[in-house]
């Protein structure tokens, strides 16, 4: 029994195999109920202890409120800032940040990752600088950009599409690289003209690549957004965190991190089903591989 | 020898060097003659040239050497932890369930939100820091450590099996070499996230020496040749990080044999 219950990938055949193993009908009855408990519901226990530990905790002030406030608190918090429609508002600004900065990203990280990719020479001219550039991490650009922009939107902007535009541009660079050499010799026998080889060929095979990127970048996108908003700004989520943290009252600084996380979690979900819906001709590869 | 000068006089290489020199050049021109705002402009040579008085003050030294130190014991701390969980979750089915889902769910947060909080909990000084760093190191590793050990193939799996291999035995002899390319990746990947962090960290909690600073500092007092200055050794830094690993990792998987 030990070995069996590694967690490799094990099949349904297998379990009915260990349970042949096992003779003992008790046994076999504990493994059943075992392996029941491990079916979904585990998932909610260590949320529900933490939540209760945090409850007890705060009821019985063994923290102070101002450091750690009562679920109910942020709950409550949470509630009141919809009801307000505070929440909506500075939701709406940060998601408006992002929709423009990841949008100029993307357009520029998919010109830029295409015409390097179709062209040695731009690449030539261009791979140097942009390997450079992206070498420095967005937030290392975060000073300078506030030197010569100010703290206005155009800083949120241009420090959002710079954080998605290089994912961008490497994967759809190495999307155009890797499309495999036969299709276009195929192409060719077909005596394709440049523009089809480029709209029938080219172009599909590198869509995956693209999406990866696409993914990456808005995931990025996300991050700065919040970390230039608890830099430099006055509205947006990441301004309610800082402001909850100045008048300490971390109900609302909770809570705005929870919002945060829900909305990443709905942009990359929502970029993945728009993947899954373009990318429906397509036999299924995961290419999203490692990472966050 | 003659390999590495004829890519130096390559075509390819003096086109890459086009760019470059013209961006040289148009800045030198422009804060030259004054074309813009010189008081925020520094021109190359004042960048060069606070480059070589910080540098022989020594104090750029210590600035560069209190930053690295903070990255890499919040890269220690965040890596050792991730590597613990994520094999925990890959090996164990009962410890995926459990935490899987808290995980994927905290993982949601963009890693910046948490630091109003973290310095209310830690402080505002290094612990708070180095506590965030690691943080920020930690989601990669997991991720990546847990995916490889999973990824572990069937037939290695029955392998073991066949061999009444100890669930230890395994764990060292199979699942470990066969997820170490993917738990490096997490490793490189949190390296990269953690000298991400490292600059936020120096921007956003109680100012200590270190290159983010330096950066902020130079902001504050439009001190631009300051600023550029932190830009160019923010790139350096992180380039040579993703160097060293990708050196490191090369070494330990020289073992692979090579199909590509």
């Amino acid at each position: 029994m030990a070995q069996v219950d590694l967690a490799y990938k094990i099949t349904a055949a297998d379990d009915a195999a260990a349970d042949d193993a096992v003779d003992s009908a008790p046994v076999r009855r504990l493994a059943f109920y075992y392996r029941r408990l491990l079916g979904r519901g585990v998932g909610w226990i260590v949320p529900a202890l933490t939540l209760t530990l945090w409850a007890v905790a705060s009821r019985h002030e063994w923290v102070a409120p101002q450091i750690l406030p009562a679920p109910a608190a942020v709950a409550q918090t949470l509630l009141e800032q919809i009801r307000s429609g505070d929440l909506f508002l500075n939701f709406g600004i940060s998601l408006g940040r992002v929709a423009v900065g990841f949008t100029l990203g993307c357009v520029l990280g998919v010109v830029l990752g295409v015409s390097m990719g179709l062209s040695r020479r731009v690449e030539d001219y261009l791979s140097p600088i942009f390997n450079a550039i992206s070498q420095v991490p967005v937030l290392g650009w975060l000073p300078l950009a506030m030197m010569v922009l100010g703290i206005g939107e155009s800083l949120k902007f241009v420090i959002i599409a710079h954080a998605s535009l290089v994912p961008v541009a490497i994967n759809t660079l190495k999307g155009i690289r890797s499309v495999p050499r036969n299709y276009i010799e195929v192409a060719k026998a077909f005596q394709f003209s440049k523009r089809q080889l480029l709209r029938k060929v080219v172009f599909p095979a590198t869509v995956p690549a693209i999406f990866v990127g696409l993914r990456y970048g808005l995931t990025q996108a996300w991050l700065s957004l919040v970390t230039v908003e608890l830099l430099a700004s006055s509205e947006g989520l990441g301004f309610m965190i800082v402001w909850g943290r100045q008048l300490f009252q971390l109900d609302l600084v909770l809570s705005a991190i929870i919002i945060v996380g829900v909305v990443g979690l709905l942009l990359d979900r929502g970029l993945a089903r728009l993947e899954r819906r373009l990318l429906r001709w397509q036999p299924v590869w995961d290419l999203t591989g490692g990472g966050t | 020898m003659s390999a590495i000068a004829a890519s130096f006089t390559s075509l390819r290489f003096r086109r890459g060097l086009v760019v470059p020199l013209l961006v040289l050049v148009a800045w030198e021109l422009i804060t030259h003659y004054k074309l813009a705002n010189v008081h925020l402009l520094a021109s190359p040579t004042a960048v060069l040239k606070s480059f070589a008085v910080q540098a022989k003050e020594g104090e750029l030294f210590s600035q560069l050497l209190a930053s690295l130190r903070r990255d890499l014991s919040g890269f220690a701390l965040g890596s050792l932890a991730g590597l613990l969980l994520g094999s925990a979750m890959g090996t164990s089915r009962v410890a995926d369930r459990l935490f899987g889902p808290s995980f994927d769910a905290a993982k949601q947060v963009a890693v910046f939100a948490w630091i109003p909080l973290i310095s209310v909990w830690f402080g505002n000084g290094e612990p708070a820091k180095v506590v965030f760093i690691g943080l920020a190191a930690f989601y990669p590793v997991v991720v990546n450590t847990y995916q490889g050990i999973r990824s572990v193939s069937r037939e290695h799996v029955e392998v073991t099996r066949a061999f009444r291999f100890s669930r230890l035995q395994t764990f060292r002899k199979v699942a470990l070499p066969a997820a170490l390319p993917a738990i490096f990746s997490g490793l490189h990947l949190a390296l990269i996230y953690a000298w991400l962090a490292t600059l936020g960290a120096e921007y956003l909690l109680a100012p200590a020496p270190g290159i983010g600073n330096l950066m902020i500092d130079g902001r504050e007092s439009m001190a631009m040749d300051k600023v550029l200055l932190g830009v160019i050794l923010a790139g350096l830094i992180g380039f040579s990080l993703n160097a060293a690993a990708a050196r490191v990792e090369a070494y330990f998987l020289r073992w692979r044999v090579r199909n590509a």
